[in-house]
């Protein structure tokens, strides 16, 4: 049986594996790591966006052993020791950019990797054009756009605070 | 899925030698085609040869006047890479509208030249640009190497190392997407370059096409009003429920015009 040795948030596994074991199936079946979700059998949703490498990819079209040797970042992975959210997860909460939260992990996998790519700063239209691999059925996008803007002006330390949701 | 046998060589003769000796073996260099048709059980490989640790299929570079692009270079890589961008800006431009961001992190060159999807971007542009498709044992012009749908001139273990753009003075691309999957229902590449001006269509027909008045009307009058005029045959052209072929017909000839704005 292949075996395959990555890093997962910092923390390096050996798994076993099958040859066709897709990378979101070692995450969340082997290392129960179930906040990378699954959402289509199709590469479309983005559910499952998790960082290889630094860059944002759908975890559901690569296999495991595609990953041998590589640094994997998941949602799991953002928030600090003490539990003090990621700039982005704090601007999806103050920004009521979710509802049923099942796009979320991918949406907040994606936008960091795009604010990284912008580090002089995003547009409306480059934010929704930097989504267009993750689908949201209930939120209609609007606020998770102005979620991403204000997690941005913090990330390119812009502001040292985020903008507070206007009430 | 089924289970396959996973190999990853660091040559190409060692993946040429796994890909003969099965004819059920299959390369994967992306995997963004691959892995949802193995997920749907489309096809049943007995061994998958990864071709992303092969060092000879890297890399981009000049030599005399073209471009030369490794097989393995990531669409995203081709959308942002500062030589691309300098000689052939339009082609890079081509790659940042493929798919989503996550698609152009991983799906390369060479794997979309080989599976010649009928709405994939870079055929029109490989036969535009006159481009040269160079593969482990022969140089094959774009002309000659789109046959049809999801065919190629490739042999089964033959692959495809890169693909050499003589630098155009001109060229644009328009399409017009599919509002739901993003590829292209029509997308017109055009150029004017060493082999004169030529006109690549993907997208309207099962494979992509050459359009020879466009090119000679440009090769008249390098202008969108000179392609403007030129009517596009539906004979032959997809029908879906997306569009029928006499709407990708009149397709062909609005993302001329706007391709020809494009390239100024
Ligand atoms: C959601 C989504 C949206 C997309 N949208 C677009 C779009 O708008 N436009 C577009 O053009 N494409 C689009 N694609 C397809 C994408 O561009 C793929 O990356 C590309 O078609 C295949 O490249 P790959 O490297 O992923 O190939 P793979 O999936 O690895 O391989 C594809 C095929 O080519 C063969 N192959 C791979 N490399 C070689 C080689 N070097 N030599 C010979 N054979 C080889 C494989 O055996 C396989 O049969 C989309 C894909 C997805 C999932
Ligand atoms: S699960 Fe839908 S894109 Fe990966
Ligand atoms: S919050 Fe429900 S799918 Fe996005």
């Amino acid at each position: 049986m292949p075996q395959v040795t990555l890093t997962v948030n910092g923390k390096s596994h050996t798994v076993d594996v099958e040859g066709r074991t897709l990378l979101v199936e070692l995450l969340r079946e082997k290392l129960r790591l179930t906040g990378t979700h699954v959402g289509c059998d199709t590469s479309q949703c983005g559910a499952c966006v998790v960082h290889m490498g630094g860059d944002s990819v759908k975890a559901c079209t690569i296999l495991a052993v595609q990953c041998e040797g590589a640094e994997i970042a998941t949602i799991e992975g953002l928030a600090a020791a003490d539990g003090t959210l990621h700039p982005m997860q704090e601007a999806f909460r103050e920004y009521h950019a979710l509802q049923c939260g099942f796009c979320t992990p991918g949406m907040v996998m994606s936008a960091i990797d795009l604010v990284k790519k912008h580090p002089s700063g995003l547009s409306e239209q480059e934010i929704r054009d930097g989504l267009e691999g993750n689908i949201c059925r209930c939120t209609g996008y609007h606020n998770i756009v102005k979620a991403i803007a204000a997690a941005a002006e913090v990330m390119n330390g812009k502001r040292s605070e985020l903008a507070r949701a206007a009430e | 899925m089924y289970d396959f046998e996973y190999h990853k060589p660091s040559s190409i003769a060692d993946a040429v030698k796994l890909l003969a000796a099965d004819p059920e073996a299959k390369a994967i260099s992306g995997g963004m085609t691959l892995l949802p048709a193995l997920k749907h059980r489309l096809n049943k490989p007995s061994y998958v040869v990864d071709l992303s640790g092969i060092a000879e299929l890297q890399g981009v570079r000049k030599e005399g006047g073209n471009i030369v692009i490794g097989a393995l270079t990531r669409h995203y890589e081709i959308a942002t890479h500062p030589q691309i961008l300098a000689a052939i800006p339009a082609l890079a431009r081509m790659a940042s509208t493929i798919g989503d961001t996550q698609v152009r992190n991983r799906g390369t060159l060479g794997g979309s030249m080989a599976n010649n999807d009928p709405a994939a971007d870079y055929p029109a542009a490989a036969l535009a640009l006159g481009a040269t498709i160079i593969t482990d044992r022969r140089s094959i012009p774009a002309d000659a190497f789109f046959l049809g749908m999801f065919t190629t001139a490739l042999e089964p273990d033959e692959l495809v190392t890169a693909v050499s753009f003589p630098v155009p003075e001109k060229a644009g691309y328009a399409k017009m997407r599919n509002p739901a999957s993003r590829y292209s229902m029509t997308g017109v590449f055009v150029a004017k370059g060493p082999s004169g001006v030529r006109v690549g269509v993907n997208g309207a027909g099962p494979c992509a096409f050459r359009q020879q008045e466009m090119e000679a009307a440009l090769t008249a009058n390098w202008s969108p009003d000179a392609v403007a005029k030129v009517k596009q045959a539906p004979d032959e052209l997809n029908s879906d429920i997306h569009g029928s072929a006499e709407y990708r017909a009149s397709l062909v000839t609005v993302m001329a015009r706007r391709a020809v704005a494009d390239a100024g």
